[in-house]
């Protein structure tokens, strides 16, 4: 893999998504920037994968459970060489493969997602194909914090380390916001971390912008060997555009073309 | 027919590494057989049909053909969504057996009747739904779902259900079977109820009324054409089901006959909203509902 900046990859992927949920008048850009580090880090730094064999078998699997956070991953997909960039601009258009949700028919997805706690069961399933096939390609999956709510989820957390998948990976980014208002307010997950120590998950809580940190947890050991790991990143609903960041708001509104220029202005990304 | 269905299971599983067979804790004296002969392709994942479906999604996009075993709502309703999303949208192969189908666990109260399963499996794209009447139905379609390799329900019955054919009967999945034939009413029955339509004709031919039985042992894709000629070459059509006659089989060959422009006198023997929380064995449950051979009659 050819060495590449995250941070400038993550500020690319931000600069995209403002532009995709603008020109779509999409909802959810608050989303995407949270996780653009995330993004940035695995596309860029931690994943095995080539663009040139979408289907390679002993690939690593990402699955994004938060699948409203659909423009930032084919931005990704895009700057990975998976689509065109210029692809981007029929986000959510008529006809187009890039739906609102994270959809399969864009090139690099491994699962549709857009109904909330869907996706760790099937990267956990994942990961027990490549434990029984003692193949050495690992299973990650992007889950927001709201989705926690989920039952779903904990029925995959406490599968996963009855059957000791070292290989898997979830990655919560842990915006402190979901639908109707901070998570503290609505179902507070508090004490998030431990939650999964208790289920003998190894843990690393780190903040979710520092891409050393996230390169360290996401490439190297499982802490707890012998168990999956998750990555509890801390970070900024809206994240790199100050007007936006914390704000519940964008998890709904999409920039008009004044707060696009002002946002990408930012960023320092090219309109 | 579990048990013969667990047998035809092991076997093409040993002949086809790819085959994973996952429980949610259920099948207790019925899976050991496939667990101790195969632990590579086991795995019993916990009480959790939700995550067990997306499970074997991920499972099923890795390269593995994938087995789920539960009994009646479990495996179906419970997941429906993972169903819905993670296995048929993404059109994987992934075949899902429920035991206990209709009301064959009717004195265990109304969450182990299993009464609306097929209709809603059915309405998931790139389904196949099959419904087996007896353990030779059972084993036989078995490996076509499989081969298939795409979204599949099989819907079983318990333990002990007769055989009600000959041995070497041809089976094939999407095809309807006359059981025997006569003249004035067709009796359509599929799942193991077509004993009882088989005791039906019997007792309207004790009564000079002759009936033909087919059995529908696939329930999605609907034999059409054997609907057709059935309606065809009969003055009456009798749809038999231990279902829901809401959006079930009676309803699908009903849209078949209109789609077909054909309308023969017309009946739907099978569960309505009178049966709802009656608890009773298998049988009682069903003689609640009248005979066959009276609703049969009564379209004559």
């Amino acid at each position: 893999m050819t060495r590449i900046d995250t941070r400038e990859l993550a500020r690319r992927l931000r600069g995209h998504a403002l532009r995709m949920t603008h020109r779509a008048r999409a909802s959810h850009i608050g989303s995407c920037l949270s996780m653009a580090d995330i993004l940035a880090v695995l596309y860029g730094a931690v994943l095995r994968i080539d663009r040139a064999r979408p289907n390679w078998p002993d690939r690593d699997r990402l699955v994004v459970s938060k699948g409203h956070a659909a423009a930032i991953v084919y931005a990704a997909l895009a700057e990975t060489g998976f689509l065109p960039i210029r692809e981007l601009d029929a986000y959510s258009a008529d006809g187009g493969r890039l739906a609102g949700h994270v959809t399969k028919t864009a090139p690099g997805v491994e699962l549709s997602t857009g109904s909330l706690g869907h996706g760790l069961p099937v990267a956990a399933g994942m990961a027990l194909a490549a434990q029984r096939a003692g193949a050495a390609w690992r299973g990650f999956c992007i889950l927001s914090d709201g989705e926690l709510d989920e039952g779903s989820n904990w029925e995959a957390v406490q599968f996963a380390q009855h059957f000791r998948l070292s290989n898997l990976v979830a990655i919560v980014d842990y915006n402190k916001i979901q639908s109707f208002g901070s998570v503290a307010e609505v179902s507070d997950l508090h004490p998030l971390a431990d939650k999964f120590r208790a289920f003998n998950w190894g843990v690393h809580e780190l903040d979710g912008h520092d891409h050393s940190a996230l390169q360290a947890a996401l490439s190297g050991p499982p802490p707890l060997a012998g168990r999956p790991t998750v990555v509890v990143a801390h970070t900024i609903k809206g994240k790199g555009v100050s007007f936006m960041e914390g704000q519940l708001a964008w998890h709904y509104k999409n920039p008009d073309a004044a707060q696009l220029e002002a946002a990408l202005a930012e960023l320092e990304v090219g309109a | 027919m579990r048990t013969e269905t667990i047998d035809a299971l092991t076997a093409y599983a040993r002949a086809n590494p790819d085959v994973m067979l996952l429980t949610a804790d259920l099948g207790y004296s019925v899976l050991e057989r496939f667990a101790e002969a195969l632990p590579a392709q086991y795995a019993n994942v916990g009480v959790c049909e939700q995550a067990m479906a997306g499970i074997a999604a991920g499972l099923a996009l890795s390269g593995r053909r994938v087995v789920l075993y539960s009994i009646a709502n479990f495996p179906t309703l419970r997941c429906l969504e993972q169903l819905r999303n993670d296995v048929c949208h993404h059109d994987l192969p992934v075949t899902v057996i429920a035991v206990g189908g209709g009301l064959a666990y009717g004195a265990q109260g109304y969450t182990h009747h299993g009464v609306e399963d097929l209709g809603i499996m059915a309405m998931l794209p790139n389904m196949a739904v099959a419904c087996p009447a007896d353990p030779l139905e059972a084993m036989a379609l078995l490996p076509q779902l499989l081969e298939r390799r795409r979204p599949a329900y099989l819907r079983l019955g318990r333990a002990g259900e007769p055989a009600l054919h000959q041995a070497g009967a041809e089976i094939a999945l999407g095809r309807a079977i006359w059981m025997r034939r006569g003249a004035d009413i067709a009796l359509l029955a599929t799942g193991p109820i077509l004993g009882r339509a088989l005791r039906a004709a019997d007792a309207l031919a004790a009564r000079g009324v002759s009936a033909s039985v087919a059995s529908f042992h696939t329930f999605s894709p609907l034999d059409a054409a054997l609907v057709r000629e059935a309606a065809s070459s009969h003055r009456a059509v009798l749809t038999i089901e231990e279902h829901s006659v809401e959006g079930g089989f009676g309803s699908r060959v009903a849209e078949a006959l209109l789609m077909a422009g054909q309308a023969p006198r017309f009946g739907k023997f099978g569960v309505t909203d009178a049966l709802r929380g009656r608890i009773g064995s298998q049988s009682w449950l069903l003689d609640t509902l009248g005979s066959v051979e009276d609703h049969a009659q009564a379209l004559l």
